[in-house]
């Protein structure tokens, strides 16, 4: 039987939502993965609870739903950093030396286990070809695409996001 | 309707998206508005030109102008010269880097000149988001075509004479793949689209999407009233949001106009499209990995047979085809499958769109016949090789395809030849590398990618794999002897014999290419624990040329291991037992002194 | 929109759209008529805008397929702008000068349908 929503340690009001949408779906594991990204839509990635909320909703295993939540590289099972780095990592990129791109990346954020820095701001991961080749080496930050990328710009770029960062949070003063 | 006298096509595919082609569109309509000019003159936003490096790109029609790497800045310019001048602008033009000569049509430039587009035919020229421009160029047709005057048999031989095959990667004859899945007998059949391009450096399926959607969905109508299926599926990468947001619109307009749905055209014919993501993974591009995806689950593949044309999606017969396959079946209805027949060489019929990546002059997209050279699609369209620097191979059919050096550049390229030469047509990505890309760092960059992608459904993959890897890991780190070359071919075999799936069946490939052509730096790795192009880290030495180094310090300065010595004005020297092969030294000289071997 | 339901509309519909993306047609452009207007500031401040589409609007009614109308920039007559320049496939071109709206439908009906060159706004083409 499903559990009530507050024995989740996750937000409530999120659970609503995914229980929502989930309950606008046709009925059917066939809908796991559409559910599973709308689910990491709404909670940045895919907690334990929400993956048990989703298997106990749907009444299949909850073995699964981390079966196929560990199997696709989109979904993610930690956290995520304020800012998301993905350096793609496709061959046209890899032979133009985004290698060196993400070192500078991790070093310069001091990541050293896992993709995100310690004080949760910055996520740095890779992302497989986007097929933007024409541009390599590639990288997205927070989903703009930055083409060209040398290792010498990447100090330029994270002083961009923080610029951006500043700004935003005296409109937010401002308010 | 407007009397529009001149049309600006904007690219507006991902490549040129980055590069703002978004907001120089919307700079050119202010600018049009604030002269007055939006009664006669038109922005258009459009698929991809293809000519990706040179990007946003703005061709003026029917002037027939062609102009490269427009920025937002630079719209104002554009229209008081161009448009209200009447000036072409010089500054914008494609310049030859050959020649140096600027180039004003499209068709002049090399990179076009000996292209055939069919897949491509639409991709720069209409609105993606309008299918109203779809249907001024034939679009749908092909569909009445079939619907009103063709049996669904005819359908299926006009394909199979074509020659048309799959355009994916395997290259299975189209036509019989249709027929086999309309010769098992089913009450529900199922169409899939695959449009989960996983090869990385291949773009050309979501450059058709993204340019020319519609094409893709009249196909798969037209697949579907040819094997009796009334639902069709198109799986598409969640990496391609633009793909995804054009072909939504374009599936809704066709539902609105009625060429989806029931009843198209007022027959007895009806069919529906869904959309369905995928959320990252290679191996579902094996279609019953994709079929497996498509139901909800993990992407694993099945043993074949049964193939999906008997047993598919929810256990119904299915027939998949690619993008690019899907994108020529229009042409092939309308202009008939002997025409189709011409292009090409015997066996391999039609064109293969190619991208080309990695160290070429032009990026991009081309279309060319079968049975072009690898020459004339690196050099002649592609323009050479970055910076001057030497060719030294070009890979092509992504993860499971191989290295081909500079002896094999006059091949003419199709299905079979590319394979008699130990690589694959694969879905079409072009990777050309130079003399700086270490190529056994190339095939453990491949191995990198299919152990992270393997499903780890059979032991060959999932443990075999990850062995080749260590066992190249261990020659870029100088750690292996001559025996370990030998270890690695022949597990390389084993992998290739014993695997499950495609993906298994080929991923030792480019290791094996790269061992039978680049056999001399795989024996440098390991024999003298070097690495000819200076890539591979733990080999690398460097020193100061005493002859180049004035004595500045600054490297000195920027060691982290404080492991440079020399006086001001002196001759500095690296101690090359205690260098962390960092490579400050080598940024931060001014003179080119600190050399990598 | 409305649904199509036959071919028939669908053919129809084409019809109708398929000037609208005439004006990329880059084809064979030796086969084409090619009409150029001088759109640069004197042409303009003469009236050549209202003169190409003019001349856009009449090639549309007729339903000629095959003309490409271009602008282009001071061809140095600017006593005689606005300018048209008309070029048949395999002729000499032929240049208008003081050609207003009106006169630009009729160039389309009697040189680019008929063939008849009207003499009368013919330009005398000064040198190179």
């Amino acid at each position: 039987m499903a559990k009530n929503m507050s024995e989740y340690k996750v937000d409530t009001e999120k659970l609503h939502k995914l229980g929502d949408y989930m309950d606008s779906l046709e009925r059917g594991e066939g809908e796991l993965i559409n559910i599973l990204r709308e689910a990491q839509e709404i909670f940045g990635y895919l907690p334990q609870d929400v993956q048990l909320f989703i298997a106990r909703k749907m009444g299949i295993p909850a073995a699964k739903v981390f079966g196929v939540a560990t199997f696709y590289s989109f979904f993610t099972m930690e956290p995520r950093g304020k800012h998301v780095i993905s350096v793609c990592m496709g061959t046209a990129c890899f032979v133009k030396a985004a290698d060196k791109v993400l070192d500078e990346f991790r070093s310069r954020l001091k990541i050293v286990n896992g993709n995100t820095s310690e004080d949760g701001m910055y996520t740095v991961d890779t992302v497989r070809c986007i097929g933007a080749c024409g541009l390599a080496p590639v990288i997205l930050v927070n989903g703009k695409v930055y083409g060209r990328v040398k290792p010498e710009d990447v100090a330029t770029i994270l002083e961009d996001i923080e610029t951006d960062e500043n700004m935003h949070s005296e409109v937010g003063l401002q308010q | 309707m407007s009397n529009f006298r001149m049309d600006l096509l904007v690219c507006g595919g991902t490549g040129c998206q980055s590069t703002d082609s978004f907001e120089l569109a919307e700079k050119l309509n202010a600018e049009i508005k604030a002269a007055k000019l939006q009664d006669e003159v038109r922005v258009v936003l459009t698929g991809c030109f293809g000519f990706c490096e040179q990007g946003p790109i703005v061709k003026v029609m029917p002037d027939n102008i062609f102009y490269v790497r427009v920025s937002p800045d630079q719209a104002a310019l554009l229209v008081k010269e161009h448009i209200q001048k009447g000036r072409v602008v010089q500054e914008l033009l494609y310049e030859e880097p050959e020649t140096k000569q600027k180039l004003d049509e499209q068709s002049d430039m090399p990179f076009y000149k000996k292209q055939n587009r069919i897949a491509l035919k639409n991709c720069g020229l209409i609105d993606p988001e309008n299918i109203n421009e779809y249907i001024a160029v034939d679009g749908y047709q092909a569909l009445g075509k079939v619907l009103t005057t063709m049996s669904p048999a005819e359908v299926i031989e006009e394909i199979k004479k074509s020659g048309l095959r799959g355009r994916g990667g395997g290259g299975f004859p189209t036509g019989l793949k249709w027929e086999y899945t309309k010769k098992s007998d089913a009450d529900i059949k199922f169409i899939i689209c695959n449009a989960d391009e996983g090869d990385p450096g291949a773009f050309m399926d979501r450059s058709i999407l993204e340019g020319d959607p519609h094409s893709v969905i009249e196909a798969m109508a037209i697949a579907g009233y040819a094997i009796g299926a009334q639902k069709g599926y198109v799986y598409i990468r969640a990496e391609y949001p633009l793909a995804i947001h054009r072909l939504k619109i374009a599936v809704e307009q066709a539902y609105e106009l009625g060429l989806l749905g029931k009843n198209i055209l007022g027959t007895d014919f009806g069919f529906d499209i869904y959309l369905k993501y995928g959320a990252g993974a290679f191996v579902c591009g094996e279609e019953t990995a994709l079929i497996n995806s498509l139901e909800g689950g993990r992407g694993e593949p099945t043993v074949k047979p049964p193939f999906p044309a008997e047993i598919g999606l929810w256990k119904k017969p299915t027939s998949i085809n690619n993008v690019e396959t899907f994108a020529n079946i229009c042409p092939i209805i309308l202009n008939g499958a002997d025409w189709f027949k011409s292009i090409g060489t015997e066996k391999s019929a039609g064109t293969k769109v190619f991208a080309l990546a990695g160290k070429i002059n032009n990026v991009g997209l081309v279309e060319v016949p079968m049975g072009t050279t690898l020459r004339e699609i690196i050099f002649d369209l592609g323009g050479g090789i970055k910076d001057d620097r030497k060719f030294k191979a070009v890979q092509t059919g992504g993860p499971s395809g191989g290295c081909i050096p500079e002896q094999y550049l006059d091949t003419h390229i199709d299905y079979d030849t590319l394979g008699e030469i130990g690589s694959m047509m694969g879905s079409g990505g072009m990777i050309v590398m130079d003399e700086d890309n270490c190529m056994v760092n190339i095939a453990k960059f491949y191995l990198e990618f299919t152990v992270d992608e393997s499903c780890g459904r059979c032991t060959a993959c999932r443990v075999g794999n990850k062995r080749l890897l260590e066992i190249l890991t261990h020659i870029t780190e100088g750690e292996a002897e001559m025996e370990t070359l030998e270890r690695l071919k022949d597990l390389s075999q084993i992998i290739k014999d014993s695997s499950l799936c495609g993906l298994g069946q080929t991923s030792p490939n480019p290791i094996l290419s790269t061992m039978k052509y680049f056999w001399d730096e795989y024996v440098a790795h390991v024999k003298n624990k070097n690495c000819p192009a200076g890539v591979c880290t733990k080999l690398l030495k460097y020193h100061i040329d005493p002859e180049k180094c004035k004595g500045c310090t600054l490297c000195a300065k920027a060691c982290p291991a404080g492991i440079i010595s020399g006086k001001v004005k002196e001759a500095h020297v690296i101690d090359k037992e205690a260098c962390i092969k960092c490579g400050a030294c080598e940024k931060i000289c001014k003179f080119g002194a600190v050399l990598r071997k | 929109m409305s649904a199509i339901k036959s071919l028939d509309e669908l053919k129809a519909l084409r019809d109708k759209y398929k000037s609208s993306v005439d004006l990329r047609d880059s084809g064979d452009p030796e086969s084409k008529v090619r009409i150029s207007v001088g759109m640069a500031t004197c042409g303009i401040a003469s009236g050549s805008r209202e003169t190409i589409n003019a001349i856009i609007d009449e090639i549309r009614k007729e339903n000629l397929d095959n003309v490409a109308v271009v602008q282009t920039g001071c061809m140095g007559y600017c006593y005689a702008e606005p300018i048209v320049e008309v070029k048949l496939p395999n002729k000499e071109p032929v240049l208008y000068g003081k050609i207003n709206a009106a006169k630009g439908r009729e160039i389309v009906s009697s040189h680019i349908k008929n063939g008849q060159v009207i003499k009368d706004w013919v330009v005398e083409r000064t040198g190179c």
